[in-house]
């Protein structure tokens, strides 16, 4: 009955703010066991033009509470009368999260930007627990993070700075966890609105040990 | 509905030990601000103490979300407390009482809140303070502690604690078990928050971090002379 650590979620994902959003990123592995079964998956979705959000754990459990979360959130966007907040899309994850939680296996972070909050990001571990924090990680990548995460985020990142650091860091989990790996996708949401990137193969940082493609030196 | 037994309620995202004493003029609470999951120390600033009404604070060990919807419990009561408008406030012991009941009908459904909840609170000059469990035991007493901290802590307070300390004194008493704590649980970090509440209010503080002693000669070299053992 002890509390697992952090297992299962086979991904990595993350969120940061920066001043005018936030950017979030994900690998794009999904296994089944041993085997790939998809190679360039988008684990960043999509809850209203100015929400998104990160899913670990279960693929079936984590689209499915997207699915419920996109639905309620179109139903009060329409009888509010104005865009939902982040707020209002991470705490009805939460409560999906929180009311299910002997059923579910979903380690979720909700980003977006509104105009009351600014950019905002919440994240949703498993229990159901819901956390306001300036940057969130999750999936069994995040724990080879934590060390590089203390030491070199800093508040306050430009756009570019915070996405190269969200690059820089889902690599980084990439090289050391198996189960993560693929491309790199963010999306950066601030008030202008969303915007989908890819990063991938050389466009990726080295790192140890690690070598750029090159020709076989038989073949030289 | 809800006839489904839940036995499979693990704890995720954990608090550790809360310490709660009480000193002359109210209630003081402690904790530190970790949310570990496993053994990792997860998140570094999650506040445990909340302040419930005007007269009474709260503080949980354990499950964080379960923390959370207790909170949203205990806030739905004081505002419809005071919708009635009737000159009259829940006060500490009622909301014990609440508690209690909560944490214990939870229990007999098999579906715990996993928490430890330490209340503490003053109303007319009665002071309280009391811990209800997980499965419903709950009491009330001049020093409590959950968690590691009925081991490392309430040892200390039985030795130390005395009738009607000033503010001063209750507060270095709990700084001194906060550092056993931060020393010998895996689970506590060197982030604290404290609250205190008397009749003219309730105050949590902002978080604050303690200074830490490894300077004990005997730890410079512990193996000397007995290489292997440590």
């Amino acid at each position: 009955m002890d509390a697992h650590g952090p297992h299962g979620p086979y991904t990595t994902i993350m969120a940061v703010e920066y001043n005018g959003g936030v950017i979030l990123g994900a690998d794009s592995r999904t296994t089944t066991g041993v085997y790939v079964a998809n190679r360039a998956s988008d684990k960043i979705t999509q809850l209203t033009d100015n929400v998104y959000l990160c899913r670990s754990g279960s693929a079936a459990d984590t689209q499915v509470v997207s699915d419920y979360v996109r639905y309620f959130l179109n139903q009060h966007t329409i009888q509010l009368g104005r865009e939902a907040t982040v707020k209002t899309a991470a705490t009805l994850v939460k409560e999906l999260a929180y009311q299910n939680k002997s059923f579910l296996q979903a380690g979720m972070i909700v980003a977006g930007w509104d105009k009351y909050d600014g950019g905002s990001v919440y994240a949703v571990p498993l229990g159901g627990t819901l956390l306001r924090l300036p940057f969130a990680t999750g999936g069994s990548g995040s724990s080879y993070l934590y060390g590089f995460l203390d030491q070199a985020w800093r508040p306050h990142m430009s756009k570019d700075e915070a996405e190269r650091f969200v690059v820089k860091s889902i690599a980084l989990a990439i090289a050391r966890d198996g189960a993560s790996g693929g491309v790199v996708r963010t999306v950066t949401v601030n008030e202008h609105g969303a915007e989908r990137n890819f990063f991938a193969g050389d466009k990726l940082p080295l790192f140890h040990e690690e070598i750029p493609p090159g020709r076989n030196s038989l073949l030289a | 509905m809800g006839s489904v037994v839940r036995c499979d309620r693990y704890p995720y995202v954990t608090g550790s030990s809360v310490l709660g004493i009480k000193y002359k003029d109210g209630i003081l609470l402690a904790s530190d601000t970790a949310g570990c999951y496993g053994s990792t120390v997860r998140y570094k600033s999650v506040e445990r103490l909340k302040r419930i009404g005007d007269n009474t604070i709260l503080g949980a060990s354990g499950e964080i979300s379960d923390f959370q919807a207790i909170t949203n419990l205990l806030d739905e009561l004081i505002t419809e407390d005071w919708m009635w408008d009737d000159g009259n406030k829940l006060g500490p012991f009622e909301i014990h009482n609440y508690l209690n009941r909560v944490m214990y009908n939870r229990r007999n459904k098999f579906d715990p809140l996993w928490n430890s909840l330490v209340l503490g609170g003053i109303k007319k000059g009665k002071k309280y303070l009391g811990m209800v469990s997980m499965i419903g035991v709950h009491f009330q007493d001049n020093h409590v502690a959950t968690g590691f901290g009925n081991h490392l802590a309430r040892p200390i307070f039985r030795d130390e604690w005395k009738e009607d300390m000033t503010l001063e004194e209750g507060v270095k008493l709990l700084e001194k078990c906060l550092l056993v704590l931060f020393y010998r649980d895996r689970s506590a970090i060197n982030k604290f928050q404290m609250a205190n509440v008397t009749e003219g209010g309730i105050t949590i503080t902002e978080p604050f971090a303690l200074k830490v002693n490894w300077e004990l000669e005997a730890f410079r070299n512990p193996t000397k002379g007995a290489e292997g053992s440590w």
